[in-house]
């Protein structure tokens, strides 16, 4: 094996990190747009032009999605274990959302009923701003801490409920990741449509960069000063088997600025962050599309290596039992397994990078209404 | 402690929405060839209705697909939600295939569905049919990778349990990869959702055959159904994966259940065609027997034995005095006592733990049950044998009426009798339910069948379960079951519109309703 058991441990939070943050980067503008349908889209042609800039594409950026979900089992289990179980009704409130989303897609324009496509025009809305809040909503938790903790045989048992998960600090990063979502699906209807769409478009990216901004400085105030981070006390070697009772850990006021204190440059999450947000009101006030859409991708990935940076190396802390929470060192796969996982993924996620960017090349151009009215029985 | 009615409702989740998901798959896995193999035709002959073929079956695919997507979805999160321990016990092996099927197979198939919808105009046409091509290379792929992980669960190979970590681990990724059960699960699968697209092409093809309407489109539909179809439903039949059943020791427990085989027959032993399992009595009253039959497909020779269900007990009892042995080992491994005895004798018994922890149930610590308990585990490591003897059997017999109704389609397609043999026509739409009975069945007895385990051999499903309670379960499979029976009633609708419209639905002037209308017009 050429690397160590602690290296691939690293590696696999850098992997999962970029996966959740290829999912917002990709699904993240379509789940966007489905965000905006109602709001930009005025009568039906004008949705089905906006429905229709994520038509070929929403399906593969869905995969990230489920890929994250598979990631996230084979390479830390524990985490799929007791995060997915213990976000019970959370979790099936995102699925009941993205299952929306297929069959609103596939079905919304099969029929000529005005009243049919209304109704999965909302299907669409909520199938995409649901799971955009939740996550936000589950991010949250994670910083505040989740009340679930492991037996002996290494069984989880949560004692929360869903409702205590909608916490005030928990619905503000829920907000921060829906404006940024929103934001990212106006800035990609900004390169995709035309006319009055393309300026609704811009200033609705305007908006919720501005939103996102106030709320993720508003968030970051609160974790400075208003909660109570984590701090490992004690701890096996990072090459141990995993075992996440094997450690002792505290609960500790501002504990979440810890890494940026130690690491000081990464402080340039939070910053990149900031300036991505400038960036889409800047280029989106000036008709630059493209300037706007990667400013958008950068914001995002500032926001998500924030929320990474902060929590580091914990992935899910414990709030009822801190000595259970799940760091990076101690949830994970053995080392063949994460071994095995880095190949598949070195290997084959670079091919599939390369096809979705031909997809892309084969579907550009604008959507208009005329294109619409052409293919009216074959488009979304 | 998690309690039985939660783990019973769990159960019942998950097979309800498997079962659901799988009302979607095997035609996704079907059609997608039948498009590829159409628009192929349509690229070597340049003739239009090939193209036309493609894109009207392609739009009642797209309805289809959409649903096997959304009920998919949940799939992939649900050993999470309700299987938290075995996500945990086994995610190490288990968790592997799934990320490597979304990196290999979903995303490939996923990307490229909305080229082939979107990219007529936008791709060349060699583009385009590659595209098509991609989409099911990459469905069955799909399947593949998926199988590789449900093989596992029935014959766990290539793995070895961990104490320091309280799981099993990979040992061998190849083994996980060739594990035998897995392959011959793949084809006859892949080759189940082939028969699948094939009857559903078949039957709509002569409705409109019956019809009278766009005969020459209908024809040529018709006809690539039957050859891909027969095709397909051999390999399901003489391919079928009876002949992994001799592979591990569930499938064994698999196969006597199916057969009623209460005892050892010398070989090769007979096969019951008919007959009432009694399993309090062990018997099978009723019975009608053909001698010979059961050895040959179940062992592929006329001198290995097909265990019998008493004979299974016995061993297995054995197995369960082991396991305990395994647990107390593994105890005082837990406890920090690394010494030389409690490795060695947990080195000695470590294949039967998974049967020590079917004592969980009557005894918590294990170590302390009695024999009444132990001969009650070995007892349950037998699923109940009636409702595997009955599902098995209209899977059987639902594959050989698919046979005939291919042969004959076949046949008289060769003949260029088809579309005059009435009786075939209306043989061919009312078959259309049957692969769906016997996909629905097959996995029946593949999952029923593999009970008590989660994990054959290693992990009892009683164990696998999430800390949930009841009544979050129940909640979560009733707005499962209400979500996706209307979902499943709006896709039901528009396949019966599409279908019913057929090609006059492309726009393109050329079919029935449309020319219908201009001729009343002119």
């Amino acid at each position: 094996m050429i690397f160590d058991y602690e290296t691939l441990r690293l590696i696999w939070w850098v992997l999962i990190g970029a996966l959740f943050i290829g999912f917002a980067l990709t699904d993240g503008f379509d789940m966007g747009v489905g965000a905006l349908l109602p709001a930009l889209g005025r009568n039906d042609e004008e949705r089905r032009v906006l429905i229709n800039t994520v038509g070929p594409h929403w399906d593969g950026n869905q995969v990230w999605f489920i890929l994250a979900g598979g990631a996230i089992f084979a390479a830390w289990p524990l985490v799929y274990a007791a995060a997915f179980s213990g976000f019970y009704f959370a979790l099936l409130l995102v699925l009941f959302a993205l299952i929306l989303r297929p069959v609103g897609f596939e079905y919304r324009s099969k029929l000529p009923t005005p009243g049919w496509r209304q109704f999965w025009d909302w299907a669409l809305f909520a199938g995409s701003a649901v799971p955009a809040l939740v996550f936000g909503v589950a991010f949250g938790n994670l910083l505040l801490g989740v009340p679930f903790e492991f037996d002996a045989d290494l069984r989880s048992h949560y004692s929360g409920s869903f409702f205590a998960l909608l916490n005030p600090f928990a619905l503000v990063t829920g907000l921060v990741s829906l404006a940024m979502l929103t934001m990212h699906g106006a800035t990609y209807l900004q390169l995709r449509t035309e006319g009055p769409l393309q300026d609704r478009a811009r200033h609705a990216a305007r908006i919720a960069a501005l939103v996102a901004g106030l709320l993720f400085a508003l968030a970051g105030l609160w974790l400075s000063f208003g909660i109570d981070g984590f701090r490992i006390v004690s701890s096996a070697a990072h090459d141990a088997p995993s075992n996440p009772l094997a450690k002792t850990v505290a609960k500790v006021a501002g504990a979440w600025l810890d890494n940026y204190r130690t690491h000081a440059w990464m402080v340039l999450a939070p910053v990149l962050g900031f300036l991505g947000l400038a960036g889409v009101l800047l280029f989106s006030s000036r008709h630059r599309p493209v300037p706007a859409f990667v400013a958008s991708a950068l914001a995002i990935t500032g926001i998500i290596l924030t929320a990474g940076f902060s929590l580091f190396p914990f992935v899910m802390p414990s709030s009822l039992s801190p000595a259970s929470s799940l760091t990076l060192w101690d949830a994970t796969s053995s080392q063949r397994t994460l071994m095995l996982m880095f190949w598949a993924t070195v290997v084959l996620l670079p091919i599939v990078l390369l096809y979705t960017i031909w997809a892309y090349r084969a579907m550009r151009g604008k959507v208009t209404v005329e294109q619409i009215r052409e293919q009216h029985r074959s488009a979304y | 402690m998690v309690t039985e009615s939660v783990v019973d409702i769990s159960r019942l989740q998950f097979a309800a929405t498997a079962m659901y998901h799988f009302l979607f798959v095997p035609l996704t896995l079907g059609l997608s060839f039948l498009l590829a193999i159409m628009e192929s035709v349509y690229v070597m002959t340049g003739r239009q209705v090939y193209k036309d073929m493609t894109r009207f079956w392609g739009k009642l695919f797209g309805i289809n697909f959409a649903m096997g997507v959304a009920t998919g979805i949940t799939m992939e999160f649900q050993f999470g939600t309700n299987w938290a321990y075995y996500s945990h016990y086994v995610g190490d092996i288990f968790g592997a295939p799934l990320a490597i099927e979304g990196l290999m197979a979903f995303f490939l198939e996923s990307t490229f569905i909305g080229l082939f919808f979107f990219g007529w105009d936008r791709l060349g046409q060699l583009q385009h049919l590659v595209v098509t091509w991609l989409v099911a290379v990459g469905s069955s792929l799909s399947a593949l990778w998926i199988l590789i992980a449900n093989g596992w669960m029935q014959n766990p190979v290539g793995a070895t349990f961990n104490p320091a970590t309280m799981r099993m681990e990979l040992a061998s990724f190849t083994d996980l990869l060739l594990n035998p059960v897995a392959q011959v699960k793949f084809v006859h699968t892949v080759a189940a959702g082939y028969v699948t697209g094939s009857l559903f092409v078949l039957g709509i093809s002569a409705w409109y055959m019956l019809k009278g309407r766009d005969l020459p489109f209908a024809r040529r539909s018709f006809a690539i159904a039957a050859g891909f179809g027969l095709a397909s439903v051999l390999s399901v039949i003489v391919l079928g994966d009876e002949s992994g059943y001799t592979l591990g020791d569930v499938q064994r427990v698999k196969l006597a259940a199916i057969e009623a085989a209460w005892d050892t027959e010398p070989p090769p032993a007979s096969f019951t065609l008919f007959g009432l399992p009694d399993q309090d009595k062990m018997q099978t009253t009723a019975a009608v027997r053909i001698p010979w039959v059961m050895g040959l497909i179940a062992t592929r020779s006329a001198d290995k034995e097909v265990t019998g269900i008493k004979d299974l007990i016995a061993q297995h009892e054995q197995r369960v005095r082991g396991g305990i042995v395994a647990y107390k080992a593994l105890t005082q491994l837990r406890a920090g006592d690394t010494s030389h005895d409690a490795r060695a004798q947990f080195a000695a018994h470590q294949q039967d733990l998974g049967y020590g922890l079917l004592l969980k149930r009557y005894a918590p610590d294990v170590v302390d049950a009695s024999d009444a308990q132990i001969r009650q585990a070995a007892r349950d490591t037998i699923p109940r044998v009636a409702p595997l003897f009955w599902t098995f059997r209209v899977m059987v017999a639902a594959g050989f009426f698919m046979l005939f109704v291919f042969v004959a389609a076949f046949y008289y397609c060769a003949r260029r009798l088809a579309g005059e043999k009435k009786w075939l026509l209306r043989l061919a739409l009312w078959s259309i339910p049957l692969p769906w009975l016997a996909a629905e069945t097959g996995w029946f007895v593949a999952e029923y069948g593999r009970q008590p385990w989660a994990i054959g051999e290693v992990l009892p499903t009683s164990l696998a379960t999430s800390s949930l309670t009841f009544s979050d379960v129940a909640l979560s499979l009733g707005g499962f079951v209400l979500f996706y029976t209307l979902l499943l009633l709006v896709d039901l609708y528009l396949m019966f519109k599409y279908a019913r419209l057929g090609p006059s639905s492309l726009g393109t002037g050329r079919y029935h309703l449309e020319t219908a209308a201009a001729r009343a017009a002119g």
